[in-house]
């Protein structure tokens, strides 16, 4: 991808920047320009560091830039405060997920653009 | 506004249709469509189409068609709403005609999906490419998180999903315009190649090439020609978050249940008073949310009753009686319409071995994405 959309999305995928709506409290990630709510103030915050799966699977057939690393783990993991993010669950085989398990969230490469592309980095879950 | 009526259909096979060009597929069914409506001219155009530019490397597809068409002076745009591209298009076409802008209005969709793209990776485009597609999740990914949520919150089981493509599977060995049309069973369908778990190969629509174009008038015309007249009483549509994960509830298509409501109460008609429905079953864990979405059962009952067989042919409300996505075919864009074709064959009479007992009311469900976009038509047969 061009370098600009990766960079302006490195708080992000580096730190889970998130904001949270000052009229109604809730937290986007995301950040928006306006909440669900109508509001448009926000102040800056992060996703929880770990959250709970609330669906999993395990993609067999992947994209060109993916297929290197299938079979792999996704999963849509709400974080303790209240924010759902789709994530990759690694470290653990497929049989280990389930609803409701405890995760973390690390720092790790997600793929690589070729040969002579970026590297993208960002979150990725681990069990707890 | 006029009320509007559809004259005319056409579609092609679905299928890896080799020889032929994203061109020729969709002035092949546009040409059908004209010759079944029997009209001379056609004042203006909507084609949908998800990703011409990524598929075949074409973008300005509008031009393009009504030029091949021996049309090149008409208004012609394309239509884009992922998966619900042709609903879309409709739709455009129907308001065209219902304001009393335009009297004759060809609606199509094509997609030319088998000529080399990175198929996963164009579909996933219609997904939250910086949120969703940069984690490497997939389309069957996705529905594979609706299906286990499903599982998780209504006990659904992988039999009752395989039970949706063994009934389309069927329908579709009806079809000769489907792409896959042969019969299978739950166990080849449990057993066969996992995509996304828990969803197998034969719980996901294929890739394929196809058009269907519908030809709209106003009722006036209509009542002039030959043909039954199949009236356009309702139409719908509705939007949800692109991404799947923000969503309160993941077994909840929102933008379909609201599309349902807004089209029911244009007709006038509830869900009971409908004969069969197309449905966007891109997989088989999407037509058990659809029929539960668009009120044929309650919330969480889609499985045991596509199981115990009340979508069928023979059933209480018919369920996608072309196949499918399943068997028939998905070229994303084209399915949309060829919904509808299948629907107004329905309501002429015209449907063959597949046709269910003096239908009234048809309803065609097309959606976008993981459920980010969803449009309903009702149809009556006047
Ligand atoms: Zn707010």
């Amino acid at each position: 991808m061009p370098s600009p959309r990766y960079w302006r999305e490195m708080p992000q995928r580096y730190r889970l920047e998130a904001s949270q709506c000052t009229e109604c409290g809730k937290v986007s990630f995301p950040p928006r320009i306006v909440c669900g709510c109508g509001a448009r103030d926000f102040k800056k915050t992060n996703v929880s560091e770990t959250g709970t799966i609330v669906s999993y699977t395990t993609i067999r057939v992947a994209p060109d830039a993916f297929v290197i690393q299938a079979p792999y783990n996704i999963a849509i993991v709400e974080a303790d405060n209240g924010v759902r993010i789709t994530t990759q669950v690694v470290d653990c085989a497929p049989e280990e997920l389930a609803i409701g398990k405890k995760v973390k969230f690390v720092f790790r490469k997600l793929y690589e653009e070729g040969h002579c592309g970026i590297i993208n980095y960002g979150y990725k879950a681990v069990l707890v | 506004m006029r009320e509007v009526a559809v004259i005319g259909i056409g579609m092609t096979k679905f299928g890896e249709l080799w020889t032929k060009s994203l061109r020729d597929i969709f002035v092949e069914a546009a040409m059908a469509a004209i010759d079944d409506a029997k009209v001379d001219q056609i004042g203006s155009m909507y084609v949908g189409s998800m990703t011409p530019g990524l598929f075949v490397g074409q973008e300005h597809i509008g031009a393009l068609m009504a030029d091949y068409l021996g049309t090149p002076s008409i208004p012609a745009m394309r239509v884009e709403s992922a998966c619900c591209s042709g609903g879309m298009a409709f739709r455009a076409g129907f308001f065209e005609v219902a304001s009393g802008h335009t009297d004759v209005v060809l609606v199509g969709g094509v997609e030319k999906m088998n000529d080399g793209a990175d198929v996963t990776y164009a579909l996933a485009t219609a997904a939250d490419q910086e949120y969703e597609v940069y984690q490497g999740v997939t389309f069957p990914g996705l529905y594979a998180l609706i299906a286990r949520a499903h599982m998780h919150a209504y006990g659904t089981t992988r039999e009752q999903m395989a039970a949706v493509s063994v009934k389309n599977h069927h329908n579709g060995s009806l079809n000769e315009r489907a792409q896959f049309p042969r019969e299978v069973t739950v166990e080849q369908v449990l057993n066969a190649t996992l995509v996304a778990d828990p969803l197998t190969m034969l719980e996901c629509s294929p890739v394929s090439d196809g058009a269907a174009c519908a030809i709209l008038a106003p009722l006036a015309i209509a009542k002039k020609l030959s043909m039954p007249v199949i009236k356009v009483i309702g139409t719908g549509a509705a939007t949800d978050t692109l991404a799947l994960h923000a969503r309160e509830d993941l077994t909840t298509l929102k933008a379909v249940k609201l599309s349902a409501q807004s089209a029911y109460k244009m007709a006038g008609v509830k869900p009971t008073d409908v004969s069969l429905a197309e449905v966007h079953d891109c997989f088989s864990i999407a037509e058990i949310c659809i029929v539960e979405e668009l009120g044929f059962v309650e919330k969480g009952k889609g499985g045991p009753f596509t199981e115990q067989g009340h979508t069928a042919l023979d059933g209480k409300i018919p369920v996608n009686t072309s196949g499918g996505l399943k068997s028939k075919g998905h070229p994303v864009g084209a399915t949309g319409i060829a919904q509808v074709c299948e629907i107004v064959e329905q309501l002429r009479g015209a449907a063959g071995k597949r046709q269910v007992k003096d239908p009234k009311i048809g309803i065609a469900q097309n959606m976008g994405g993981s459920g980010a976009s969803s449009v309903v038509h009702v149809f009556k047969k006047e």
